[in-house]
């Protein structure tokens, strides 16, 4: 991808100054500054927590800034509402989209704003709008397609057209390549270039450094609520903008010894089954995972991952298949059966399966061990013993805050919440580990964490089957990558010198079965 | 500061403020039906702490209501709204009854069989609703609804069996057997001069502990409050959802028999037909909510109900209907669900002093 840049430094369109928020005796943004040109791709880079949500929502009106100043084109406003923000040419593209499936793309973006002829709608002159929106930043969005019908990359397009339709100069991107594929990603920095072109100001937040690298001509990086730097995105590499962002040098490349693969642990031949529309999600799936191999399974959401894992673990019933662990069925068996079988799992979701979320950290980490010894004798919990392997734990694998035994895991960040479930998944000790999206949502310093585990029990000859959208992620820690499409295998490749590119065509199901 | 926090967050604050609302809204109705609320309440303060009498029969009012109390408060914790109290009551009330009237035995045995019947009668009837839920996916509110009106008319055809029935008229039973009653002794009786004196707060309160006991001790409870927050978590877990469904409603089912064995062995001593429902199921949710599900806060929100229940009975001495009481009560509980409105804006007050609002 070409970069390119339209930044006009001489004219400054948003200038926050010494932004400060608090919350309660918590300071989310402590004297945070930025500044954003005409044309200009500000990337805005920190962990979780760190405090760029805050910021973000300082500027679109959904918070007040305890103190500290917001200039739009040199004038000193006052953004007390996204109302506010809209008429002052600031539009939100938010990660989780806001479209109703069932409407067509006209009018989800005409919603809240619809023009009207009397008593009706009147849908054609903002038809023609939003075709002209489209054609001018190259967004090819079919103005009548539903969004139940089009792609997780189009619905994202149809949520920036939202906003340019409400004549938005300044867009905020939230965590926009979350769900995209590599294409989709190419394609998306693309168009903002074509924004910026046109004079528009983006503001990206991301942790992805290398989207940052591809897209962005400034990169403000917060770290834990303090403003540590404005950089120009040029003149540094991923490097030097991790280590601003987590304080630290990180290494991002997980080094891996060689290994040979042993026996097949987990065997899953003709798997089929229905999604809850009772459509065939698993078209005859085969796949194996082998002793001390990380296998990676690639694939766009939706083409049936969650459903495998749902699967294996027992949480759903398939249709038809085999599935064996060391040669033993756990065909349609109970979620129990299967992990005394020994199939562990980091959930996709950790909010919802991995963690409950009202228990205390110590309570979440014997959730599967809660009745065997030293944690229970007789029915009866021995809370000294839950108390002091939590201890442990917590130490173990850096579980902040620290001495955090009785805090609700829901008051933990996200990279601590999945620290948790690790830590509990590690004391099983069991032959398979699938971990699915294990590092959605996580900073660098705690997905620097979790591959690193990964690699490790992959080093301690256990068997891991990593199901992931993040194809990087896939390519970096794979012995070996099996591509799913459309419920099924559609292609294999040895995790050493995948191609980006072959991948995500086949994930895109660009491959034809021989 | 912390410690500021700690009280303005906690529950017990706004189970009070909601209480002193109740009470306002009662002193406002009773003002516009041109009755001192001042006199009203003096009354009921002193019907019910003006002489040990008062205040024993309170705790007998008291100690049916934390047992159905309890009920509630437990299926609460495993996230099912046990809105069936009223007929596992019922059923365990009639059980109780037909065992003590029927079965010939020694004082303490007679009185643990029919504790042992009333409360596999409310387990049983709490169960079918498990069942439903379970097996066939029936919405236990909508099961439990019907089951206390099954019980309500099962309870009244049993009455009217000629070999229960009451002897030469009257729409009750007859009088369960001396050896099954559970009166206090007669010391305590003439103490307090109150003839309904019983064991029942002893029941109540060693339920109390026995259920705080297993939702914070074992490993039942562990995975009862583990389905109650997050059922998701638990099945991923390999917790059976199901079984702990089953196991929580009829333990709530026993509790609440074991509250209607308490109220027809310790107050009553036979069962009347009934002409209406006897409301001591419903009013376990009030106790549970003001006790914040908690097992032992269930305790003191039940002595609370059983006061103002027995000091609203004096109310129309002062010539104020006793329905004031249901209408505190009733305000009470509106105040109490929305508590957590409070919270916010209490919260919110306290963090805007400081110059934010609170997160």
């Amino acid at each position: 991808m070409a970069k390119q840049s339209n930044v006009d430094t001489s004219s400054v369109v948003i200038r926050m100054k010494d932004i400060v928020k608090t919350f309660g005796s918590f300071v989310a943004n402590d004297h945070i500054n930025l500044t954003v040109h005409k044309g200009e791709v500000h990337a805005i880079l920190g962990e979780n927590g760190a405090g760029k949500s805050t910021l973000m929502n300082v500027l679109y009106g959904l918070y007040h800034p305890t103190s500290g100043s917001i200039e739009i084109n040199g004038n000193e406003v006052r953004i007390d509402s996204p109302q506010k923000a809209i008429e002052l040419g600031i539009g939100m593209v938010h990660q989780h989209f806001m479209l109703v499936q069932p409407f067509t793309v006209t009018e989800n973006i005409i919603l809240g704003t619809e023009p009207t002829k009397g008593m009706v709608v009147d849908t054609k002159k903002a038809r023609e709008k939003i075709v002209e929106l489209s054609e001018r930043y190259n967004l090819k969005v079919d103005p009548d397609a539903k969004i139940e019908d089009i792609s997780v990359g189009m619905q994202q397009r149809v949520e920036i057209l939202k906003v340019l339709y409400r004549n938005a100069e300044h867009l905020i991107l939230d965590e926009p390549t979350a769900s995209l594929t590599p294409q989709e990603i190419t394609e998306l920095i693309d168009i903002i270039h074509h924004l910026t072109a046109d004079g528009k100001s983006v503001i990206l937040i991301t942790h992805k450094l290398k989207e940052i690298k591809a897209a962005a001509d400034f990169c403000t990086i917060i770290r834990r609520g303090k403003y540590i730097n404005t950089v120009k995105v040029s003149e540094c590499d991923e490097n030097q903008l991790a280590a601003m962002m987590v304080g630290r040098d990180v290494e991002f490349k997980v080094e891996k010894k060689e290994m040979n693969p042993g026996e097949v642990v987990l065997d899953v031949r003709e798997l089929r089954a229905k999604d809850y529309r009772h459509v065939e999600i698993l078209k005859g799936l085969n796949l194996s995972v082998r002793r001390g191999e990380i296998v990676g399974l690639a694939g766009v959401d939706g083409n049936g991952q969650s459903e495998l894992v749902e699967i294996i673990t027992g949480l759903r019933k398939a249709e038809s298949g085999e599935i064996t662990m060391h040669g033993e069925s756990i065909y349609n068996t109970t979620p129990k059966q299967a992990f005394e079988k020994g199939v562990t799992s980091i959930p996709e979701d950790r909010q919802k399966h991995g963690l409950v979320l009202d228990f205390s950290v110590s309570e979440n980490l014997i959730l599967q061990n809660f009745a065997k010894a030293p944690y229970a004798k007789h029915g009866i919990l021995q809370k000294n013993a839950i108390e002091q392997h939590a201890t442990e734990m917590i130490e173990k694998f850096d579980i902040r805050p620290s001495g955090c035994n009785q805090r609700l895991a829901g008051e933990l960040s996200g990279g601590n919440q999945q620290k948790v479930i690790i830590a509990r998944e590690v004391t099983n000790d069991s032959d398979l580990l699938i971990a699915v999206n294990p590092t959605r949502g996580l900073d660098v310093g705690a997905i620097e964490f979790v591959h690193k585990y990964l690699v490790e029990q992959r080093n301690k000859n256990k068997a891991i089957l990593l199901v992931s959208f993040e194809l990087d992620e896939i390519m970096s820690l794979s012995d070996r990558i099996e591509v799913i499409f459309d419920g099924q295998i559609v292609g294999s490749v040895a995790g050493k010198g995948a191609d980006e590119k072959e991948l995500g065509f086949m994930m895109a199901g660009g491959v034809k079965h021989e | 500061m912390n410690k500021k926090k700690g009280i303005l967050n906690s529950n017990a604050l706004y189970t009070f403020i909601a209480i002193s609302v109740g009470f306002l809204v009662g002193a406002i109705l009773l003002m516009l039906a041109g009755i001192s609320p001042a006199e009203a309440y003096g009354k009921l303060i002193t019907g019910v702490f003006g002489k040990p009498k008062f205040v024993t029969w309170s705790i007998v009012y008291a100690a049916p209501l934390i047992l159905t109390g309890l009920s509630v408060a437990f299926s609460f914790r495993t996230g099912v709204f046990n809105i069936g109290a009223e007929g596992q009551f019922v059923v365990g009330s009639l059980a109780a009854c037909v065992v003590g009237i029927l079965v010939k035995a020694p004082a303490p045995i007679h009185i643990l069989l029919c504790i042992v019947a009333a409360m596999a009668a409310g387990a049983l009837w709490g169960a079918i609703v498990g069942l439903l839920k379970v097996m066939r996916g029936v919405n236990e509110v909508l099961s439990y609804i019907m089951f206390n009106w099954i019980a309500f008319y099962l309870s009244n055809y049993v009455v009217n069996l000629a070999i229960i029935h009451r002897e030469g008229g009257g729409e009750a039973t007859k009088d369960v057997a001396d050896t099954a009653r559970i009166m206090a002794p007669k010391a305590i009786v003439e103490l307090t001069s109150c003839t309904a004196a019983n064991w029942g707060i002893v029941m109540a309160i060693a339920a109390a502990v026995v259920i705080w006991f297993i939702i914070s001790k074992t490993t039942l409870g562990y995975q009862l409050r583990s389905v109650g927050f997050s059922r998701t978590a638990a099945e991923y877990a390999g917790i059976n959802t199901n079984r702990m469904f089953l196991t929580a409603m009829a333990i709530s089912g026993a509790m609440a028999g074991l509250g209607g064995a308490v109220q027809t062995l310790g107050m009553s001593g036979r069962i009347s037909q009934f002409s209406s429902q006897e409301q001591f199921g419903f009013q376990g949710i009030t106790v549970a909510l003001i006790g914040s599900s908690n097992p032992i806060g269930c305790i003191f929100a039940g002595l609370f109900y059983g006061a103002m229940k027995y000091g609203g009975t004096k109310l129309s001495l002062v010539n104020a209907p006793s329905e004031v009481v249901d209408i505190i009560m009733g305000t009470i509980i509106i105040f109490i669900a929305v508590s957590h409105v409070f919270k916010m804006l209490v919260l919110e007050k306290a963090g805007k002093k400081k110059g934010g609002a609170q997160a």
